[in-house]
């Protein structure tokens, strides 16, 4: 579904991918681990289209999107879910959940997202930054359900939550998955990772230093910590 | 009593003024991050044209205060496309230069034609006269200017707030590279949005013609007021240029009218309130901190 090849993107000067090669099949969960500056939010960021300063291939569903601008990627499919949550002050639960368009084949009507997420039900009056920590993050990925869209592009959503709200967001993944959404996800948490991943990829330095399945990642899981330095 | 009803009635016809100038700098900074220096150009241009319009074809006051709107509008769109979107991406100060330029240029254009002394416009015949609302007779023209703006700006809250499209206008201005993300084509928006906000100068302009001096110079000196406003009401911020448009046509009508013994204070009024917001909120009363994209 998602096809990466000879990705490199700088900030200014500094390169902070160099040569990134690397594929999403469809339904396929798959996460980006690394420390903290290897690059892994850049990554998603040139998978979407928000990133300038790039070079390489970005291939959806085969066909090279790497000049297309970010709506038009979205409307292909893709689901932005931002580390920092993407809350819109001025929009309420409502409207942050109706912005985006539908753009794949089986998006969540407004009922069932509120269904799944009382929650959010609650407060869909609300400016959606006036939402706890946890409730933005159920809100940020609600949004991406109810477009419809086919890839999923988590950066971090588990960051910061509590173990309740983090098995929450599994159980969502999982369901999303079950459903045929394909999903790449960054993520420092190994334990979640390994609960709802196929695959993982760890970035270092801006490179793939690996490529590694489940139960790598449970047999490792002390050295990658301890390199992860968590 | 009676003197400070009227003090505040006009600080409030004073005040709509203001409100309808920052409210189009308001959504054209939102959406554009564009600072239009040429603002109070478009503001003279349109009392300057309703007043062409009625001395050179007869055309009265009633028609100006539609055709000088869509026209600035639609002038507006131009410039946008000629010139203003190459301003994305560019340092600010060619923000400045470019849309001050504009300034000094539709000035000039008309100082040309027009020399710069003032003219008079007739205030249109029906809105002539007073009212008595109990407490003073209320010129009727500016009671009519005072409920038109209200009604505008009511008008404009509607849209932002209960329209779809007001609904990507918002989105689109507090986070616009989160917003393309998610399927929304913001450029789409941009043009019309200018043009709408020089609209709404140029009706501001037309408003003011039958109770102002018309003159090439009329916007420069409202607009210095105006950036005052949007600056204390949070840049970018709809709600607070509204809010704080009306706040500094009454702090200025009442400064007048009661530290008229101390002129340092009263024509200063205006920059001391700024200094003092900036100093306690420097995003102004109702901004937001500039989220990251």
């Amino acid at each position: 579904m998602l096809r990466i090849e000879n990705l490199s993107a700088w900030y200014g000067e500094a390169q902070v991918l160099r040569d990134v090669s690397l594929e999403v099949a469809a339904g396929e969960v798959v996460t980006l681990v690394g420390r903290n500056g290897a690059g892994k939010s850049t990554l998603l960021r040139c998978v979407m289209g928000l990133h300038s300063g790039q070079r390489g291939t970005v291939e959806l569903d085969g066909r090279d999107v790497g000049k297309l601008p970010a709506h038009r990627r979205a409307r292909l499919g893709l689901g932005w879910v931002p580390d920092d949550r993407g809350s819109y002050a001025t929009l309420t639960v409502t409207e942050n959940l109706t912005l985006p368009p539908r753009v794949g084949p089986d998006p969540w009507s407004l009922e069932r997202v509120y269904e799944a997420f009382p929650a959010l039900y609650s407060r869909r009056d609300s400016a959606a930054t006036m939402l706890s920590g946890g409730e933005q993050q159920m809100l940020a990925l609600a949004r991406v359900l109810r477009m419809g869209a086919r890839l999923l592009l988590c950066d971090e959503p588990t960051e910061g939550l509590s173990p309740l709200l983090v098995q929450q967001v599994g159980d969502l993944l999982r369901e999303a998955k079950r459903h045929g959404v394909t999903v790449l996800l960054v993520e420092q948490n190994l334990h979640f990772a390994t609960g709802v991943a196929d695959r993982h990829y760890l970035l270092a330095e801006g490179r793939v230093a690996e490529a590694m399945d489940n139960s790598e990642v449970r047999s490792r899981e002390r050295e990658l910590l301890a390199y992860l330095g968590i | 009593m009676s003197g400070f009803a009227q003090n505040t009635f006009n600080g409030l016809v004073s005040g709509a003024f203001y409100a309808l100038l920052a409210l189009g700098l308001a959504v054209i900074f939102g959406m554009l991050r564009v600072v239009n220096f040429a603002h109070g150009a478009f503001y003279m241009l349109g009392a300057f044209g309703a007043y062409v319009l009625l001395t050179e074809a007869g055309v009265p006051f009633w028609a100006a205060l539609v055709i000088m709107p869509v026209g600035l509008g639609l002038l507006g769109m131009a410039l946008e496309r000629a010139v203003i979107h190459r301003l994305t991406r560019l340092d600010p100060l060619y923000n400045f230069l470019l849309t001050f330029g504009l300034t000094l240029i539709l000035q000039d254009l008309v100082k040309l034609r027009y020399g710069v002394q003032s003219s008079p416009y007739a205030t249109p015949s029906l809105l002539s006269g007073t009212v008595n609302f109990g407490l003073f007779d209320f010129p009727t023209y500016r009671v009519f200017i005072l409920g038109f703006a209200l009604l505008l700006c009511v008008a404009v809250w509607w849209v932002l707030t209960r329209t779809r499209i007001g609904m990507v206008v918002r989105a689109a201005t507090e986070r616009p590279d989160l917003t393309r993300a998610f399927g929304i084509d913001v450029g789409r928006w941009v043009t019309p949005v200018f043009g709408f906000g020089i609209g709404l100068a140029g009706l501001a302009g037309v408003l003011a013609a039958p109770m102002r001096a018309v003159n090439p110079l009329m916007g420069a000196d409202l607009i210095i007021v105006v950036f005052a406003v949007v600056v204390i009401g949070g840049l970018g911020s709809i709600f607070g240029s509204v809010a704080a448009g009306f706040g500094i046509g009454l702090v200025q009508a009442w400064g007048e009218a009661y530290l008229s013994n101390f002129p340092i204070v009263s024509q200063t009024i205006v920059f001391i309130v700024m200094a003092v917001v900036l100093l306690w909120r420097p995003a102004g009363l109702f901004g937001r901190e500039e989220a990251p994209a």
